[in-house]
């Protein structure tokens, strides 16, 4: 439960680019190996594509456990998806389809362990910026989005609390007992921080 | 300059502020009170988050009810718990928030942010998210957000409540080093040594109004008044 946590500080080249850039990167990326992929150029570009993403981890500072924490829930729809193929009698689709997922899937943890959630924000700032003469703020697009991104944490911290509290009293977590103190809880949450919010001269 | 003239508020047909004329000028104001004798409510008037039913505030000569944003940038405000005032996802960008609207370029921002950060302690932390930081930690940050701001006046509602006892003497330092004019509500009476003033709130109104030890012991006389009223040997005579 760590949502937050996922950017990284560093100073590699993935740190210093921009945000879009990496954002259109990854689009770019993922929209050849998949053009890519009836094609026998495929066979050779996805694979190289998914050891390239892997390479980056480390040149970039980011180990290579948090690739592999990564692939780790990939792995059981890899199987059934490379036993699905294989049977249907295609197991060289089974390959590109696998090596393709598994390069997407590291293409874009490389962008969120080296993009800051605030350069996010800026970027979606942005793009919401030609809404604006529809009424749209573009500011307040970004902070909504920040405060999702940081409720996180807390919806879990609070589910976590309901639990321990019917743990306490020897009861299991049944839905009926923690749904209403977890939303209680939340509503006196989201009070206080946009009183915080007011008060700080965000709103 | 913060004054307050007749200024009544209820929530409800619950009056919560009664008649409460006052000016604010000294250094370093502390106000005490059991839980419900309107505290919260006084602090939150003097920056417009509450603007009353009646009577009037002004902060510097700005009336809250007409220009509320103009008293927030004046009187900074913290809270006791930390984790609803923590807005963004990481360190430096909850810091970076308050500036958002400030104009500043880029690097401004991150040198004034720097500088906030490293005075409180917080510089080596300024990447990490701001949800594992410690209670302490996390109390620190919300100070460190406001006061980026550069407010003239600090209103802090209880911030050490939620604190253990070394936490709290950390903050309470931070408090009395800054050069900002304090206004502090809290339960530690203790936290009111030196203070120019302290107000005692009972029942929506201000019942004293002097120095620290005179103060903190009429609020004591006070409490312990009410409480001997509580016991089961005088119940009878109550009702
Ligand atoms: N938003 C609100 N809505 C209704 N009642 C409130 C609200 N805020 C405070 N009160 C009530 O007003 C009274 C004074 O509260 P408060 O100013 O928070 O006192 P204190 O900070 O001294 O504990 C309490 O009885 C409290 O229950
Ligand atoms: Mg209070």
């Amino acid at each position: 439960m760590n949502v937050l946590g996922l950017f990284v500080p560093g100073r590699s080249v993935l740190h210093r680019l921009p945000a879009g850039a990496k954002l259109l990167g990854l689009l770019a990326l993922v929209t050849v190996l998949v053009v890519l992929d009836d094609h026998r150029a495929g066979l050779v570009a996805t694979p190289a594509a998914a050891l390239a993403c892997l390479a980056a981890y480390p040149a970039s500072g980011l180990g290579l456990r948090r690739p592999l924490r990564l692939l780790l829930p990939l792995l059981p729809f890899l199987a059934v998806i490379a036993l699905f193929q294989t049977l249907t009698g295609d197991p060289r689709a089974a390959f590109r389809v696998c090596l393709l997922l598994v390069a997407a899937v590291l293409a874009a943890g490389l962008v969120t362990f080296t993009t800051r959630v605030s350069a996010m924000l800026d970027l979606f700032e942005r793009l919401a910026r030609p809404l604006a003469p529809l009424g749209v703020r573009p500011d307040r697009v970004a902070l909504v989005l920040a405060l999702t991104v940081r409720s996180v944490p807390m919806v879990a911290a609070a589910w976590q609390e309901s639990r321990d509290a019917c743990a306490a009293r020897g009861l299991p977590a049944w839905p009926h007992l923690t749904v209403v103190p977890v939303i209680v809880g939340m509503i006196r949450t989201a009070e206080a921080m946009g009183e915080a919010m007011t008060a700080r001269g965000v709103d | 300059m913060i004054e307050l003239r007749d200024v009544s508020h209820a929530y409800g047909d619950r009056p919560v502020l009664r008649g409460i004329s006052l000016d604010l000028t000294e250094h370093r104001i502390g106000i005490i009170g059991a839980n419900g004798s309107g505290k919260s409510s006084l602090a939150r008037t003097l920056n417009g988050l509450v603007v009353p039913d009646s009577g009037t505030v002004r902060v510097d000569g700005r009336d809250t009810r007409r220009d509320p944003r103009a008293a927030r940038r004046r009187v900074g405000f913290v809270f006791s718990d930390a984790s609803t005032q923590i807005l963004m996802p990481t360190v430096a960008e909850d810091v970076a928030l308050g500036l958002r609207r400030a104009g500043l370029t880029a690097d401004e921002t991150r040198t004034r942010v720097d500088a906030v950060l490293d005075r409180h302690g917080l510089l080596d932390h300024r990447d990490h998210p701001a949800h594992l930081l410690s209670g302490g930690q996390k109390q620190m940050l919300a100070l460190a957000s406001v006061l980026v701001t550069k407010p003239d006046v600090l209103v802090c509602d209880e911030p050490t409540t939620l604190l253990d006892m070394h936490n709290a003497r950390v903050i309470e330092r931070t408090l009395r080093s800054l050069p900002q004019r304090l206004v502090l509500l809290t339960h530690q009476l203790d936290m009111l040594q030196g203070f120019d003033r302290v107000l005692v709130m009972d029942g929506g109104r201000v019942v004293f109004d002097g120095a620290p030890d005179e103060a903190t012991a009429h609020y004591t006389a006070l409490m312990d008044a009410r409480a001997a009223s509580m016991e089961p040997s005088n119940q009878g005579e109550r009702a």
